[in-house]
């Protein structure tokens, strides 16, 4: 590893050890804030690993982390709580692959409308399962406190991070950059796009899932139409959008400026937190193509930064 | 750009600090209330939630504020949305709590939303009084959340008493034994639906008629054409708003007239009788008040002439009672401390007085006094069915969409 490598580790790993230590030196407001920004920074930046540099608008991440909410509503009396979100991300994983091997071979917009779909008939097919089988409304009712749940997240969180810092590095990241570029020019080059496509859309699959599972006790009552409502997968696209998918640390200069701005919109104005949604994602398409991090590159090089 | 979006975030959370370090000289009781006013629950919400909330503070107000002590304090409400959405109302509860420091929080509004936030209140330890959290959970949550209080009722004993009534009705000899069943596909209906069957064939009763539709169907047109042709005498319906204002719909179109027609929530919103006039006559749904009780008629024309509406026949009179038990907590220790407030209200010796009659909280911080189901009779929704509570009336047979 070269020293930029250890630079970046070291400010990694001191900004982890900051994010886990919220607990201890904030206040519940932050922690509760918190707990909502590390759920949204790991759905972004998992999102980001697939969808930045392949180019693939994916909606469903609703439909990946419902499924990881009913697993833990389901699992829960009976398993440890600590074997559920890895359950939920292996079940996510399948899920994913099964879902990509079907649609990734279609081109751009046919995959997002798909995505949308997805979640929707995840939850019909929950649904009919439930109505099947006389079950009723699920309770998580756990000891965990909300505390725990955001040290889970943090952890969840270091992981992707992480998994996306060994990606970039490897065949499989490189071979990603190519198919975002030009899918032609990589299946010339010999590359398996739709394989290698597939194996990395099982990365947010399976961090969503997990998500959901580790966050089910937070909202203790377990239904269809919370835990796979649509607006989960915009917010996510949004924010990572805003941050900027080039780089592994643009979802979160995303999501802290965003949820902020959320919280203080909810707090002013209740009713135009969904004009802000539709402001914002204005705002990336006219002002910000690249997020933030685009913002911050153009800068570097106008004012003479090195890179 | 980005640059001005910061100052303009910086001065505003300036300025949120500093509303917030006014800390008001107690003259007024911060009172915080977090429940949808947009996503799917807003339009719930806005008939049943929001006008008892608002109007028990006007009235509070009105009449001087409460009692605390030797001092009259006023009330000052502090609202947000929670977009029907558990994590925002998780945050809202956790905002109002910390950063407006309101003194005591009303519950939010559903069963979903009011468990979203119930660690919250339990942490901080602010009083959990749910005038619609219907559920049937109560042992396990109030241990979990020995904060919680439930005024509204328990589902299984609503679903187990609009089989009853049709049992009372067959034993009288009015109906015959034919049921058709339906329900929306979700954990509610489900549930409902597997209760009241039961009920109803251990009773002799032959569900002649069974299906269910998934939450949001618009047409439901087959569902009716399937309970028509199958002949029942009754038809149970465990559905939601949207649904039970479509099947009504429905069977006014296809002339279907069993002898019991029941559609489940939103039954007893004014708004269906609005939509209907005196079509529904005999239509009986779910929950129901005393509508002859004075305590009530004084809510309802209070409720009227303050939100231009009126209340709804069943949860907006037990929201409302959530504040009036609130308000007797507060006035009775003297105190607006919470700790206080809620030690009172774990005693289960205490009664409260409230428009829904007197209540008091057993040992699961439950409300065994309640109303399950209830009927259109002469354009006012009456309970014909309780648990504890005198004044209900006889439920009456459907004679058709006339």
């Amino acid at each position: 590893m070269s020293g930029t490598d250890w630079r970046n580790l070291a400010i990694s790993a001191a900004l982890l050890g900051l994010a886990a230590l919220l607990p201890v030196y904030g206040s519940p407001y932050w922690l509760t804030m918190g707990t909502t920004m590390a759920m949204f920074v790991v759905l972004a930046t998992s999102w980001a690993l697939f969808s930045g540099p392949t180019h693939y608008i994916s909606l469903a991440t609703a439909a990946f982390f419902g499924i990881g909410t009913f697993v833990t509503g389901l699992g829960f009396q009976s398993l440890p709580f600590w074997v559920l979100p890895p359950l939920a991300a292996i079940i996510g994983a399948g899920l994913a692959a099964l879902v990509g091997l079907v649609t990734l071979r279609l081109s751009g917009v046919y995959f997002v409308i798909f995505t949308l779909g997805l979640a929707e008939m995840v939850r019909q097919v929950v649904t009919w399962v439930q109505n099947q089988t006389g079950h009723r409304g699920m309770y998580v009712l756990t000891s965990i406190t909300e505390r725990e749940i955001y040290w889970m997240l943090v952890g969840l969180g270091a992981l992707v991070f992480l998994a996306g810092w060994l990606i970039g590095r490897s065949r499989l990241g490189f071979a990603l950059r190519i198919i975002g570029n030009d899918e032609t020019v990589a299946k010339h080059a010999g590359i398996d796009t739709a394989l290698a496509k597939v194996a990395l859309f099982m990365v947010p699959g399976a961090v969503a899932a997990a998500t959901g599972a580790i966050l089910a006790p937070r909202y203790i009552y377990i239904e269809p139409a919370t835990a796979f409502a649509p607006l989960l997968s915009f917010q996510v696209v949004i924010m990572a959008l805003l941050g900027g998918t080039g780089r592994l640390w643009g979802p979160i200069a995303g999501v802290i400026p965003f949820s902020l701005l959320w919280e203080a919109i909810t707090r002013q104005a209740p009713n135009q937190t969904l004009l802000l949604l539709g402001i914002a994602f204005l705002v990336i398409v006219y002002l910000l193509p690249g997020g933030f991090v685009g913002l911050w590159d153009r800068l570097r090089r106008r004012f003479g930064g090195h890179s | 750009m980005y640059r001005r979006t910061v100052m303009q975030l910086a001065a505003a959370a300036v300025a949120l600090a500093a509303g917030a370090g006014m800390a008001l000289a107690q003259d007024t009781i911060r009172l915080g209330a977090a429940a949808p006013q947009t996503g799917p629950l807003a339009g719930g919400a806005t008939v049943t939630h929001w006008p008892a909330v608002r109007l028990w503070v006007h009235q509070t107000n009105e009449a001087g504020g409460l009692q605390v002590g030797d001092r009259r304090m006023t009330i000052e409400l502090v609202e947000y949305d929670d977009q029907t959405n558990p994590q925002q109302a998780i945050q809202a509860a956790q905002r109002l709590a910390t950063q407006d420091q309101v003194d005591f929080m009303v519950a939010p509004y559903s069963t979903g939303m009011n468990l979203a936030a119930a660690p919250i209140f339990a942490q901080l330890g602010y009083p959990m009084i749910t005038g619609t959290a219907v559920t049937d959970q109560q042992p396990a949550l109030a241990q979990q959340f020995p904060n919680m209080f439930f005024v509204l009722g328990r589902t299984s004993v609503m679903a187990e008493d609009t089989a009853n009534v049709l049992v009372g009705m067959r034993d009288r000899g009015e109906i015959g034994n034919r049921v058709a069943l339906v329900n929306v596909a979700d954990a509610f209906g489900i549930e409902m639906a597997g209760i009241s069957r039961g009920v109803l064939e251990s009773n002799g009763f032959e569900i002649v008629y069974e299906s269910s539709y998934p939450l949001g169907t618009q047409d439901l047109a087959p569902v009716i054409d399937g309970a028509k042709a199958a002949h029942p005498d009754a038809f149970i319906a465990w559905s939601y708003p949207g649904d039970t204002f479509a099947l009504t719909d429905q069977a006014i179109v296809q002339n279907f007239a069993p002898q019991v027609f029941f559609t489940a929530v939103a039954t007893a919103f004014p708004g269906y009788a609005a939509r209907f006039g005196d079509q529904i006559e005999g239509v009986m749904g779910m929950g129901g008040v005393n509508a002859d009780d004075p305590a009530f008629q004084a809510f309802a024309q209070a409720h009227m002439e303050f939100a231009g509406q009126a209340p709804d026949y069943w949860a907006s009179a037990a929201t409302y009672a959530t504040l009036e038990i609130l308000g007797q907590a507060i006035e009775a220790t003297g105190s607006i401390d919470r700790a206080t407030v809620l030690a009172y209200l774990q005693d289960r010796s205490h009664e409260y007085e409230t428009i829904l009659g007197p209540v008091n909280f057993n040992e699961n911080n439950d409300n065994e006094r309640y109303w399950t189901v209830g009927q259109w009779q002469d354009g006012v929704f009456r309970g014909v069915a309780a648990r504890g509570r005198d004044g209900a009336v006889a439920a009456e047979l459907f004679d058709g969409w006339n």
